[in-house]
Parts: C-alpha cells; sequence; structure tokens
C-alpha cells in the first residue's frame, strides 16, 4: 500500500512524457511538411512569372480587395496617434515635433504589424479557407490527374500575390496614418502645420527608419501568406477541418508577426 | 521489370497490390487485368477502397507492395514529369465532378487544353464545343458549377476527361446520388464514349444494374481481395454467396448487417460503462 502513490506517479509521469514527446514529434512533422511545401512553392515562381495573368488575378483578391480596411484603419490609427502624442508632447512643449512621433510610429511599427494583422485576417483567413475548400471538393486532386501541379497552378500565384500586396499595403496604411495625424494634429489641435512636415522630414531616416519598416512588412507577408496557404493544403478535409485552419491561420499569423516583429526590431533598433 | 506476366491486350495491369491505410488493409494482394477498349468495373461494398484504387493507378497514392502497369509505364517508377506525361492521356471522373468553381462550364472544359497545349483560343473553342456537344450540355456553357445540377456537374466533368482525347477513362463511383434519368444518361455516355472515341474505361461503382448493364468484365472486392470476376453474366450465376448477396441486395449474409460487437445482452447488462 505504501507503494502506491509513487507508482501513481510514476504512471502519470510516463503519460506526461508520452505527452509530451508525441506532441513534440507532431509539431516537427507540421514543420518538416510546411517546410516542404514552401520549397515546392517557391519552385513554381518561374512558372508563374512566365503566366502573369494568373499572378495579376490574385493580387486583385488579395491585394486591391483589402485596400478599403487597410484605409481606413490606416486613418484611424494615424488620428489617434495623433490625439495622443498630442496630449504627451504638449505636456513637455514639444507638440512641433508630432510629425516624426506619428510617422516614426507607423513607420517603424504600427504600419507593417497593424496591416499584416488586418490582412491575416481579411485575407488569409480567405485563402486558407478557399484551399481547404478546394481540397475538400477533390479540386486539387482533380487538377494533379489532369496533370496540372495544383502547388504550380494555384498557390505560388496566391502566394507571391500575399508576398508582394504586403509591402504596398503597408505602406499605405503608414501614408494614410501620416495624413490622419495631420488632420487631428493640425486641423483639431492646432499644432503648427509647416513643422509638422518639416520636423518628419528632418527626423526621419529613409534606410533606417522606412527600409526597416519596408523589411518588416516583406517578411510578415511572407510568413503570414506562407501559414495561410500550408493550413488550406494541410486542412483536414472536412467543414470542420477547414474551419479549424482557418482559425488556426489567423492565431498563428498573429503570434508570427508580433513574435518577428519583436525580434526584427531588436536586430534593426536594438544598437542605438 | 518484368512485363512477361502482363497479358498482351491489357492496357492496365495491378498485379499482387497491397495497401492499408493506418491499421487497416485495404488491399490484401490483389491481381487485376484492364482490357484495352473494353469497360471493365470494380464492385464492392461501400468502404472497400474503390476509390483508393484508382489514385493508385493515377499515382497520387503509393501501394505499400506490388506494381501497377499502365500502357507499359510503372506507375510508381516513373518520374514525376514522365507521370505527369502518362496522366495527360488518363482521364479521371470524380465522383464530385471536381469542377474548378471559380470558372464556368466553358473555362473548366478549356482548362486542360489550355494548360497543355498552344493551341489559338479559337480552336480551343472549337474543341470545347465538340466535347460539350457530346455529353449533350453546349447550351450550358455559360453557366458556373453553383449552377448545375449533380448530373450535368458530373457529365461536364466528364467532358472535361475527354477535353485531351486520353486512352483511358477511369469512372469513380458515376451513378452515386443520380436520379434515374441521369443516371440512365451517363449509362449511355459511358457506352456511347468508349465504343466511339475506342477508349478503355475503369468504372467503379456499386449500382448493380447500371453497371452490370455496361460493363464486359466485372471485378467484385470485398475486404481487400477479388471475391468474384467474370462477364455481367458469369457474375449473375456465380455460385459465390458473397457475390449473391451483393447483387441481389440481401441485408445479411456472408457481408454481415452488424457492424462486429460483443454479444447483444451481455453489452445491454454491463451498465456502468458510459460506452
Amino acid at each position: 500500500m505504501r507503494l502506491l502513490p509513487c507508482t501513481l506517479n510514476l504512471k502519470l509521469m510516463t503519460e506526461f512524457l508520452q505527452q509530451l514527446g508525441q506532441n513534440t514529434r507532431t509539431s516537427f512533422t507540421k514543420l518538416g511538411r510546411g517546410s516542404f511545401f514552401l520549397l515546392q512553392t517557391l519552385s513554381g515562381t518561374l512558372s508563374v512569372l512566365i503566366r502573369p495573368r494568373l499572378l495579376l488575378n490574385q493580387m486583385y483578391s488579395v491585394g486591391v480587395l483589402s485596400f478599403l480596411i487597410i484605409t481606413i484603419s490606416g486613418l484611424f490609427v494615424g488620428m489617434v496617434l495623433g490625439l495622443q502624442g498630442y496630449y504627451v508632447l504638449s505636456d513637455f512643449g514639444a507638440e512641433e515635433t508630432l510629425g516624426v512621433m506619428v510617422a516614426a510610429s507607423l513607420v517603424r511599427e504600427l504600419g507593417p504589424v497593424v496591416s499584416a494583422l488586418l490582412f491575416a485576417g481579411r485575407a488569409g483567413s480567405a485563402l486558407t479557407a478557399e484551399i481547404g475548400l478546394m481540397k475538400a471538393t477533390e479540386q486539387l486532386s482533380g487538377m494533379e490527374m489532369m496533370a496540372v501541379d495544383p502547388i504550380k497552378r494555384i498557390i505560388t500565384p496566391r502566394f507571391l500575390a500575399g508576398f508582394l500586396s504586403m509591402p504596398l499595403l503597408a505602406a499605405l496604411f503608414s501614408a494614410i496614418g501620416v495624413i490622419g495625424g495631420q488632420m487631428v494634429g493640425s486641423g483639431l489641435l492646432g499644432v503648427d502645420d509647416g513643422a509638422y512636415w518639416s520636423q518628419m522630414q528632418a527626423n526621419m531616416d529613409f534606410r533606417d527608419d522606412i527600409l526597416n519598416g519596408v523589411i518588416k512588412s516583406i517578411v510578415f507577408g511572407f510568413v503570414t501568406s506562407w501559414i495561410a496557404l500550408f493550413e488550406g493544403y494541410d486542412a483536414i478535409p472536412t467543414s470542420e477541418g477547414v474551419s479549424r485552419a482557418t482559425t488556426r491561420t489567423v492565431v498563428n499569423s498573429a503570434f508570427s508577426i508580433l513574435g518577428l516583429d519583436f525580434i526584427l526590431t531588436v536586430f534593426m533598433f536594438g544598437d542605438n | 521489370m518484368d512485363n512477361s506476366a502482363i497479358p498482351q491486350n491489357s492496357l492496365v495491369s495491378v498485379q499482387n497490390l497491397s495497401f492499408s491505410r493506418g491499421n487497416k488493409k485495404i488491399f490484401d494482394d490483389i491481381s487485376l487485368e484492364f482490357e484495352r477498349g473494353k469497360i471493365t468495373a470494380i464492385m464492392g461494398p461501400s468502404g472497400t477502397g474503390k476509390t483508393t484504387l484508382l489514385k493508385l493507378i493515377g499515382g497520387q497514392l503509393f501501394p505499400a507492395q506490388g506494381t501497377i502497369t499502365v500502357d507499359g509505364n510503372n506507375v510508381h517508377r516513373l518520374r514525376r514529369t514522365e507521370l505527369y506525361n502518362l496522366r495527360k492521356r488518363m482521364g479521371m471522373l470524380f465522383q464530385s465532378g471536381a469542377l474548378l468553381t471559380d470558372m464556368s462550364v466553358f473555362d473548366n472544359v478549356a482548362f486542360p487544353l489550355r494548360e497543355h497545349t498552344h493551341l489559338p483560343e479559337s480552336m480551343i473553342r472549337t474543341l470545347v464545343l465538340m466535347k460539350l456537344q457530346a455529353v449533350g450540355l453546349r447550351g450550358a456553357r455559360k453557366l458556373m458549377p453553383n449552377e448545375l445540377s449533380g448530373g450535368m456537374a458530373r457529365r461536364i466533368a466528364l467532358a472535361r476527361a475527354i477535353a485531351l482525347d486520353p486512352m483511358m477513362i477511369m469512372y469513380d463511383e458515376p451513378f452515386t446520388g443520380q436520379d434515374p434519368i441521369s443516371k440512365g444518361a451517363l449509362v449511355h455516355l459511358i457506352k456511347s464514349l468508349n465504343t466511339i472515341l475506342g477508349l478503355t474505361s475503369i468504372v467503379v461503382s456499386h449500382d448493380v444494374h447500371e453497371t452490370a448493364a455496361i460493363a464486359d468484365y466485372i471485378y467484385v472486392i470485398s475486404e481487400g481481395k477479388v471475391v468474384g470476376q467474370g462477364t455481367p453474366k458469369e457474375i449473375e450465376q456465380s455460385e459465390s454467396e458473397w457475390v449473391q448477396q451483393f447483387m441481389t441486395g440481401a441485408a445479411d449474409g456472408p457481408a454481415h448487417f452488424h457492424y462486429p460487437a460483443k454479444d447483444y445482452v451481455d453489452d445491454l447488462l454491463s451498465t456502468g460503462k458510459r460506452y
């Protein structure tokens, strides 16, 4: 009898280790499948570039159709930044530097990050659901039987479209945000218009600020499109499977965007 | 590779094939021959892996053992480009039709032509209209897949499958879920396409009457084994109890009505368990 708690503990421990091992294995297998999928996708790049029409169609549905949500969100984020920035800066009598604050926050952080989060919710989830349903309705398998590689024909154009649209959408987001900040700052709160623009011009650096922001959005576009397409392609082909895959796309994209943002920021801005 | 065991006249030859999914053995060392120019049917209850067999022949799945030869090529030894070239000569009709939902009927049928040939649009139009005429749906070319009935979708998919003039077509449950008129139309189409285009057809189905009406040769599969084979007449007169049960549709027989379970009374009396 005295041995009982000990054996029970041992059993729990073994179960825990088993579970841990299994989960680790599943995750790594998935990562492996994902990497292989990415390689296959990238290997189709040339065949898509020969037929730019495929890419243009996808750029329309992934990029152009995300225009509205990006513009409106950019405007509001910029306006809020204008307000909040003014309250803080005016305490120090530094409201002339509002332009710098708004532009730096947008170009370095909020532009790439928020537009990537919106992009994952708007375009990423749509991609996952589309690919997942194509799999569930045997369209991918049918294409394979017609000797058409579904990765090259379906996945690669969507991947490239997402990857190329993201920096453009982030740039749009930041630009509209800066205008939003100006509208609130100089239009509503009375910051000098000339100071807003000239301070921004003087203190923003092309390489340090703008280029780094663009690099961030390229990375986010790459990761988000990859996750969205892989989750769709890897989805269990049932309605429940597709719905779970769509959820995973949004959740995993958000985590990856925020995590990568931290890492990239450390490397880009860590030394000053 | 040793081709000597393959009969001269067979286009597709499956030899000693084994395939499992998880712990379940789907095929256990089966051998099948599909003759050129004939309609060969694979029959058997649902869940016997009939669709799996077509995917194995198409090279989408890999067998655990055995070889599948299509027109002299060992499907699973081919390089990717060779496999794709072979697939251009194989048509497959999926159970759901598998039409691309973002394209019209016309574009769906034109899809393989546009992907694999460099024909001018005017020629593609002529070809597509000819294929659609063959399945009787030339008038439906502007519709989108979601506007089609199940039977129409399957006929469009058939037009797409013959777009590249393949040497063979595999039909996955062509009659399932069709009304009698659509069934009749499909039976007629499969038979006439086979004769007119000189195709080799493989029909996977559990619809006994429709299939027996058009097939030249029938294999009956159950639990991974071939339990009966022969011409439709021979199958009808088969002495195998199993084949008889399948052909007549008796509820109980060698294939049991009940899923394997422990004794009924014991099961009811064992209280305290959730399941």
